[in-house]
């Protein structure tokens, strides 16, 4: 009886222990990046950082500018682009690999999916310029096809296996009584799955999608190599955009050491961080809300 | 006088290989309950599954022979399963309500079916509420989660939500069996109430139940129909000797 109290509490101080390590790991990068990043602000006016659209670190001439905002919006529109071409695809297949799907097309489509999952991000960009590049170029009749469209599908590539398991999970899980109560009153498949199904699944699907948008929003290599990398305000999705991570790649190789310019990469750094903390957070408080509801 | 409302034909069933119904026939009569007792596993839930084709979801599942309603046979080719199971409504053993408000849940089959017109949706939510006893217990919170009931509420929501869809035969698979003495009776009234509008056919292992509240009464075992009559006659004189000991509770 003493024995195993004991063995529980050092599973429970294990367990503990291991929590605040994760906090404290998290906590040490956010204390570096603003230790790296505020420095930037002795010459950088916060304001500009953030809300200007001009990024001109070396420029040599006039006064360098340091505004993220573009990268900022080029980030989010080939995310969103990315969620928006993702969700359907991915709730879609989730649907038919748990209701309609053959055992036999599961037994192919599963480990495909989770291959899929595992392909580095390097060869999905070169995909994006040996492939969907040329075919968006033929399509809209552009020189080239590397722009954030480019990087909006190949993100919501790289999103789905996430996405279609995970949903996959969710409907699974949604008990076959309501699926049986909503076919007994008259409704067809379709209805059963878009009004019964998805609504009890929804927590799990939301924190699917949260998740593909985490993994897009900090993907570099893919967009760095699809979308065309030039600084600008987009305007459409069929234009070259730089996102924040892709600068960040790109500049920091080569930025002399302790500058102002390297000091605001890690400003975007900084900004990057509390966007992905700020969406999970928000995924958080949707999924318990959700719950609460569902109990 | 009276009209038989489902014709049963050499209906026979199987899960796979195993065959679970055996040449079952018999004539369900209108606006009358008529109860389906027999021991675990024979056999009851699957033959009332078979009547709105709710077997259909079950892989590997194979139907044989005749269910006729009104006339037309519900295993024919070219019949609507949505048609015919907007026709014979279901209650299930265990409640089962969606994971939504009360006024939600009894609306959905009215929506699901193509119904706009909002006045008209909540005219019959507030009478299928009404028709299943249940309308003053949860007027005031119509739009509370349908998980705040309790589980006898629970159960008569779910029969509300049955009868919304203005089903004509409706199917219960031991509707009271998670319920106390209280709801329990609660539903028996309710179930004498329905069935001047509806034909009702309803599972029990509860040979009281079975006395007090179906007019016929049908004795299955091991997948055939040992004995079908008047509930009197099953419960006073019944033909066969297995049916007998059943009954008097002679074994399982
Ligand atoms: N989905 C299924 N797949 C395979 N076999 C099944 C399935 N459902 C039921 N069976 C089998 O069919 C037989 C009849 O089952 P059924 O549920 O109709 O019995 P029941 O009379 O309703 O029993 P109970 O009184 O315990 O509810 C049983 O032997 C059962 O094991
Ligand atoms: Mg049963």
């Amino acid at each position: 009886m003493g024995h195993s109290k004991f063995k529980e509490k050092m599973v429970h101080g294990l367990f503990f222990l291991n929590g605040l390590l994760v906090v404290l790991v998290l906590v040490g990068i956010f204390i570096l990046l603003v230790a790296k990043a505020l420095p930037a602000f002795r010459e950088i006016r916060l304001i500009e950082f953030l809300f200007s659209a001009n990024w001109n670190p070396t420029a040599t001439f006039v006064a360098p500018t340091y505004g993220i905002l573009s990268m900022f919006v080029s980030t989010m529109a080939v995310s969103i682009g990315a969620l928006i071409i993702a969700i359907p695809l991915g709730i879609g297949a989730a649907a038919y690999l748990s209701d309609v799907a053959s055992s036999r097309v599961r037994e192919i489509a599963k480990p495909v999916i989770e291959i899929l999952a595992g392909i580095p991000s390097v060869v999905i960009g070169f995909l994006g310029i040996v492939l969907v590049g040329p075919v968006i170029a033929k399509i809209f009749h552009l020189p080239n096809g590397l722009n954030a469209l480019n990087g909006s599908i190949l993100l919501a590539v790289m999103a789905l296996p996430t996405i279609i398991s995970l949903t996959e999970d969710a409907l699974k899980s949604v008990p076959k009584s309501f699926e049986e109560a909503s076919l007994a009153l008259g409704a067809t498949y379709w209805q059963t799955l878009v009004r019964v199904k998805i609504p009890a699944a929804a927590s799990g699907i939301i924190a699917a999608c949260m998740l593909g948008m985490g993994r897009a929003v900090g993907e570099t290599m893919t967009v760095l190599m699809a979308t065309g990398c030039s600084i600008a305000m987009p305007k459409n999705f069929l234009q070259s955009v730089e996102t924040m991570t892709s600068t960040i790649a790109i500049e920091l190789g080569e930025v002399p050491y302790n500058t102002t310019h390297y000091y605001a990469l890690f400003g975007i750094g900084l900004v990057l961080f509390i966007i992905t903390f700020a969406v999970n957070m928000i995924a958080d408080v949707v999924l318990h809300k959700h719950q609460k509801v569902l109990k | 006088m009276e009209n038989v409302k489902i014709r049963v034909g050499d209906f026979n069933f199987y899960y796979g290989k195993a065959q679970v119904l055996k040449n079952i026939s018999i004539d369900i009569v209108e606006n009358k309950v008529t109860g389906i007792i027999g021991p675990s596993g024979c056999g009851k839930s699957t033959f009332l599954r078979s009547i709105n084709r709710m077997n259909d979801t079950i892989i590997g599942a194979r139907a044989q022979g005749r269910i006729i309603i009104d006339g037309r046979n519900i295993y024919d080719e070219d019949v609507d399963v949505v048609e015919i199971r907007r026709k014979v409504g279901m209650v299930f053993q265990k409640s089962n309500p969606f994971p939504k408000t009360i006024f939600d849940n009894v609306a959905y089959g009215l929506m699901v079916n193509g119904v706009k017109d909002k006045y008209y949706i909540q005219d019959r939510v507030e009478k299928s509420l009404r028709d299943a006893a249940i309308w003053d217990e949860v007027k005031d919170r119509l739009n509370k989660n349908a998980f705040e009931l309790s589980g006898g509420q629970q159960q008569r929501l779910c029969i509300a939500r049955a009868l919304a869809v203005e089903p004509q035969i409706i199917l219960m698979d031991e509707p009271a069996s998670a319920l106390d003495p209280t709801a329990t009776l609660k539903i028996e009234e309710l179930i004498q109430e329905l069935k001047k509008k509806y034909t009702i056919i309803i599972v029990t292992h509860n040979m009281q139940q079975a006395a007090r509240i179906s007019d016929f009464t049908v004795f299955f075992m091991l997948g055939e129909l040992i004995e079908y009559n008047i509930t009197n006659i099953i419960f006073t004189k019944p033909a066969k000797k297995i049916t007998e000991d059943y009954i008097t509770g002679r074994f399982g």
